[in-house]
């Protein structure tokens, strides 16, 4: 019976994963990168990491929890948390619909219960594709409901982070997000658990300023932005032109902000190894 | 409804006559001891702290300093702190924590800084790890947003038991100029922002983002300071008595509490609230 809802799910994430691939207009894709053509099976085959180049297109949440997670282990959490309009802010309402219309999400995060390498955990994913995976109340809600259900069920937690910062149609609110999601990772944390933040391209604003940075264990896929302000208003702030390589991953390993920069096929195994080293230890 | 519009209040946050930071310190306190530096890089002039006496007890006081002169505007990088800044704030609250005072705070700031040595050393890290710092604390903690309260950087010093807000203090997500420019891609149409953005301390009293909202002189608080400070000296009086009853775990347990249940919508337009 148990077997028989897993199957189910992961068809559901397969889909849900297959709608958030590459739709082939045609069989090869130019990468944005360094503008080598791939056959789209290659992209499909490495994870959407041009074979060229090494290049880390972005993916959706879907997309990213189905190549990470152990076949039959997804189980999604507080999936039918809406987003809110606080502001009654004009357009905003038939903006999220929009969105939910052509994405399938109903906001820009997917929490989840499952496992890589049998190790159980809570994952957040955020999503670029739903208005910069920017964060409003509903992200909050749910990344602090995530770090809560993990708390209580003494797992680990772990979010991969993709965001333009706080969303700008709930004003106010949204910018509480980032105390609200602060104080439920630090509450989970002073009960011993583990947060492994993973962060991709790209990540800034309220988001870094927030949850994002406060990880145990600091990841983030190469090459990806992440920063407080965003380098457009940094160079109009300081009136001259950032140099190449300016808040990418590489630099904030340089600059000591991260543990590891990780390649996307290398998350299972480098999860797997963290959560392993984590087994056994206070909370278990 | 306000005799000021959100856009006249903007106005009024930002007048350069304004008391600031330094001047409620000067009046409200006794015994201030600054505390400077962040012990790992450097000191931070547009954050101003230390310990100080409030009635005779001892507390910790924290602010943003945006200066007074431009000399001063230049050292305080006009109210704009780094990462030094927000480390330096959280080295001070966990020695109050340590020492048993209660932390109060001023936030006045446009926001953090946006530059390119503030993202070098960790702006981001230094904010959030303040809002995870001062969630916790178990000493009270009292907030009072006193001219703009600007984004991120304001809220890393705003996560307290009491949020409390002067009449015509604003305090929103980013600056009315940015949220234009970014939603609109014209920071012209600041206005427009202001009147949709729900900023003014009034909307964020209905929206339970604040408790309190302190009563200012009929054209602002430029216009009568002494009257400005005896109204935050009551409100600091009278929220320390009450946030006293608490123990240090339950003072933590309610601000989480309250942070919690933030995200939950802005009732209708009801009278003024002051
Ligand atoms: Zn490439």
């Amino acid at each position: 019976m148990n077997r028989l809802f897993s199957k189910r799910r992961d068809r559901l994430l397969t889909y849900q994963a297959m709608r958030e691939g590459r739709i082939a207009s045609s069989k090869r894709t130019a990468c944005p990168a360094c503008g080598a053509e791939s056959a789209n099976r290659d992209w499909e085959r490495n994870v959407q990491v041009c074979p060229q180049c090494g290049y880390h297109s972005p993916v959706g949440a879907y997309y990213r929890l189905a190549a990470l997670l152990d076949p039959g282990s997804f189980q999604e959490l507080e999936e039918k948390l809406e987003p809110a309009d606080p502001l009654e802010f004009p357009g905003y309402p038939e903006k999220l619909e929009d969105l939910e219309e052509e994405t399938g999400l109903r906001d820009a995060a997917v929490a989840a219960l499952g496992s890589v390498g049998m190790h159980k955990a809570v994952f957040v994913v955020l999503d670029s594709r739903f208005l910069m995976g920017s964060m409003g109340t509903a992200v909050g809600e749910k990344v602090t409901r995530a770090a809560e259900y993990a708390t209580k069920r003494k797992l680990p937690l772990i979010i991969f982070s993709a965001s333009g910062g706080a969303r700008m149609q709930e004003g106010i609110f949204s910018l509480m997000q980032m105390a609200k999601t602060a104080a439920a990772i630090q509450r989970f944390q002073s009960r011993g658990g583990l947060y492994i933040s993973c962060l991709t391209h790209p990540t800034t604003g309220g988001v870094t300023a927030s949850f994002a940075s406060l990880g145990d264990i600091m990841l983030a896929e190469p090459g990806a932005l992440i920063g407080f302000a965003g380098p457009r208003v940094i160079e109009q702030t300081i009136g001259e032109t950032l140099p190449e390589g300016f808040q990418r991953s590489e630099y904030l390993l340089e600059h000591g902000f991260l543990d590891r920069i990780v390649s996307r096929d290398q998350w299972r195994p480098v999860l797997i190894q963290l959560l392993g080293l984590h087994e056994g230890g206070k909370r278990s | 409804m306000s005799r000021y519009t959100p856009e006249e209040k903007v106005k009024l946050a930002r007048h350069p006559e304004r008391p600031g930071t330094a001047d409620f310190i000067e009046a409200l306190f006794t015994d201030f001891f600054e505390q400077r530096g962040d012990r790992l890089c450097r000191e931070d002039g547009s954050i101003l702290g230390g310990i100080a006496r409030f009635h005779g007890r001892p507390v910790t006081v924290i602010g943003h300093r945006k200066g007074k002169n431009l000399e001063e505007n230049l050292t305080c990088n006009f109210g704009m702190p780094g990462p030094e800044g927000y480390r330096k704030a959280q080295r001070l609250m966990k020695q109050a924590e340590k020492f048993g005072r209660p932390v109060i705070t001023f936030v006045d700031t446009p926001g953090a800084y946006p530059g390119k040595e503030a993202e070098e050393r960790g702006q981001g890290e230094a904010i959030a790890q303040c809002l995870a710092l001062m969630s916790a604390l178990e000493v009270p903690v009292i907030s009072i947003v006193t001219g703009e309260g600007g984004s991120g950087g304001a809220l890393a010093l705003a996560v307290a038991n009491r949020v409390l807000m002067l009449e015509h203090a604003v305090y929103s997500v980013l600056s009315p100029e940015g949220f234009a420019s970014i939603l609109w891609k014209d920071a012209a149409r600041s206005g427009e922002a202001c009147a949709v953005m729900k900023l003014t301390a009034q909307d964020l009293r209905r929206g339970s983002i604040v408790q309190g909202v302190l009563r200012e002189p009929e054209e602002g608080a430029q216009t009568d300071w002494q009257a400005t400070f005896r109204t935050i000296d009551a409100a600091l009086g009278k929220e320390l008595a009450a946030l006293d009853k608490l123990k240090g775990p339950a003072l933590a347990r309610q601000r989480y509490e309250m942070f919690r249940a933030m995200g939950q919508g802005l009732p209708p337009a009801g009278k003024e609230d002051v």
